[in-house]
């Protein structure tokens, strides 16, 4: 925006005191290079036209509103802070937690500070999903505690993770190894952990025509399908007691999770339905249909990675189905139905856009096509009768100031990241994250 | 025309060590070749003006280390630059303000800087693309049997005359509902 309009000025608000989003809080700790990209977004927010206003919450400190009187244009990028839910019986047992929690706790995301999951009393941890962030997971959880202690991983995680018995990592997918939603090289990574006995079923590695049809389309599938086959055929077969174990489990529907046998209320496991694969009429893709065979998986930690969810905002369209703002190209509609009817002035970008899929490059696409379709509205746009100058930053930071909330500009934000980077050179790390809503504002205030 | 020659031989020598490296990373004579290569390259310019080259060349000499490489942009718009010999794609493109993104800045962390090669004489010009840079390609929205990725794409001589295209045509294919805008 502020590239392609030299008379733009651009107020990034974000509800936490800290900038950079998912690279702060979802990159996993072990994946530095891609943290990198936080330069360009820290020259983005130094341009002269553009200012980031942290610790304000949309729907609490400015109501969406409030946001659409004080600016020509509002774009929500907020993102998928929650989870989907499998909807099944026992989900709300002890012991069973998303993964996004997870991967929030080990970076030290402030709201999952006192979140902690319990590594100690089982050897064991399923996880429901088999996407990137299901490996990051995984990988989290097997890596050597030795090896993460130089990363910028949380503390509290780190301490966590030293004393963790978890030995063995059940990743579970519905279908099979010709679908499954990661990417090559996060597989890479985690069959490339050192001294980790890798488990793949060689049956579950037959491929069927249709199989052989949705590889021949999809480069990704095609270089992960051979990467697992590698695996399995390649690992020594027995491995010794208590090394460290990854189980890839296909072709299993979680059906029910099963309570402990003294009804504490705590996972003892989950019981899954074996599924074959059916081509969905019309889509040409297959999907996972049960059997009506069962099978139990004992386990008292479940980690469930399949898929994040948007929050909707009050006065906000939002379609619960999809968990998206309802939009044309980046044009938030006032619903989702067939009528097409565009809200002035307010645009989405990002996962609360597409959905919770997609790398750092896909949200730059993503962005490009916003960005053009604010550039053709916006003649209309500020022509408009309602549209007569507004107040922008000033009025929101009089706003702010008014009900008393502490704004937290780029330069209270460079102190956190000086300090947090005192304190990581103390330990070896590249930074140590400050990881509660006080020692953040105390810092940056 | 001497020193042309010899350069490209230093160019192809240095592939060549590359290659063995990788295939033969344990042996430990290799760390050393290099060295002695690496050596040879830094004190070529003393090596020349010692000799017949003499220092009249000196000025050529420069301009013959780098090699002209045409970016074409996502409207079709050309544009040459001289790319010193052993500079990647990625850093030659933002020393000319030509718009190729490089979000990890280098360290095959993403797909952002998916450049097209237009000739696939020049494509196979090239080393082929690591596990890891195809890792990166997997994810690059318009890829084509000649993409690469501008940071693992280093100026050497038999590159002179290359052609790239910035995949930013292809973008309007990647997300539904875009419009192109007329100019």
């Amino acid at each position: 925006m502020l590239k392609k309009h030299q008379g733009a000025e651009v107020d990034i608000v974000d509800r936490l005191p800290t900038p950079y989003g998912l690279v702060r809080s979802g990159v996993a700790p072990d994946h530095p290079e891609t943290k990198i990209v936080t330069n360009q977004f820290s020259r983005v927010a130094q341009n002269e036209r553009c200012s980031f206003i942290g610790n304000v919450s949309l729907g609490s400190s400015v109501s969406f509103t409030e946001l659409r009187e004080m600016y020509h244009v509002v774009v929500l990028a907020y993102g998928a802070e929650s989870d989907r839910a499998l909807g099944i019986p026992g989900e709300d047992l002890a012991g069973i937690h998303s993964a996004r929690e997870f991967v929030w706790w080990y970076n030290g995301h402030p709201d999952c500070r006192y979140w902690s999951p319990d590594l100690k009393s089982t050897d064991t941890a399923v996880i429901l999903g088999q996407g990137n962030v299901a490996l990051d997971v995984a990988r989290i959880l097997l890596r050597p505690a030795a090896e993460l202690a130089t990363t910028d991983i949380a503390s509290h995680a780190l301490a966590a993770l030293e004393e963790s018995s978890i030995r063995k990592v059940y990743l579970v997918g519905r279908r099979g190894p010709v679908q499954a939603a990661c990417t090559a090289k996060e597989l890479r990574e985690v069959l490339g952990i050192k001294d980790l006995h890798i488990n793949i079923q060689e049956a579950d590695l037959v491929k069927t025509p249709a199989d052989e049809e949705e590889l021949k389309n999809n480069r990704i599938h095609r270089r992960v399908y051979e990467l697992l086959s590698k695996a399995a055929m390649s690992g020594p077969s027995h491995c010794y007691t208590g090394q460290r174990e990854l189980h890839f489990v296909f072709f299993r529907n979680p059906d029910r999770f099963l309570d402990s046998d003294d009804r504490s209320g705590h996972v003892a496991g989950v019981r899954f339905e074996k599924t074959i694969l059916k081509e969905s009429a019309g889509s040409g893709k297959q999907v996972a249909v049960g059997t009506g065979q069962f099978e139990d998986l004992e386990s008292r930690l479940v980690l469930k990675s399949i898929g994040y969810k948007s929050v909707p905002v009050d006065g906000l369209p939002f379609d619960a189905n999809k968990g998206i703002v309802p939009n044309i190209g980046g044009r938030v509609l006032i619903d989702s139905s067939g009528d097409h009817a565009q809200i002035e002035g307010v645009y989405v970008c990002g996962w609360l856009k597409r959905g919770p899929t997609g790398i750092i490059a896909t949200n730059l696409y993503c962005a490009e096509e916003t960005i053009a379709s604010i550039s053709e509205d916006l003649e209309t746009v500020l022509a408009s009768a309602t549209s007569l100058p507004k107040p922008g930053r000033e009025g929101l930071l009089r706003l702010l100031e008014s009900r008393n909330v502490k704004v937290i500009p780029f330069n209270a934000w460079e102190k956190i990241d000086i300090e947090e980077k005192r304190l990581g050179s103390l330990k070896n790390k590249p930074r140590d994250k400050l990881t509660t809503w006080g020692e953040l504002l105390k810092v940056a205030l | 025309m001497y020193i042309t020659k010899f350069s490209r031989l230093g160019a192809h020598m240095i592939k060549g060590l590359t290659r063995d490296c990788a295939s033969s990373a344990r042996f430990s004579g290799c760390q050393f070749s290099v060295d002695i290569l690496f050596g040879y390259v830094v004190d070529k310019h003393r090596f020349f003006s010692s000799t017949a080259a003499g220092n009249a060349h000196e000025g050529g000499d420069e301009d013959k280390e780098k090699i002209s490489v045409t970016f074409v942009d996502k409207d079709g718009e050309e544009k040459q630059i001289k790319v010193p010999i052993g500079m990647s794609m990625l850093e030659a493109a933002h020393e000319n303000d030509i718009e190729l993104e490089g979000a990890c800045e280098g360290s095959l962390a993403c797909s952002t800087c998916h450049v097209i090669v237009m000739d696939m004489e020049y494509y196979n010009k090239l080393e082929d693309p690591t596990d890891e840079e195809n890792d990166m390609l997997d994810l690059a929205f318009g890829l084509t049997e000649t993409s690469r990725l501008g940071c693992q794409v280093i100026a050497k001589p038999e590159l002179d005359g290359l052609r790239l295209a910035l995949p930013a045509a292809t973008r309007n294919f990647a997300v539904d509902g875009y419009k192109p805008k007329p100019h």
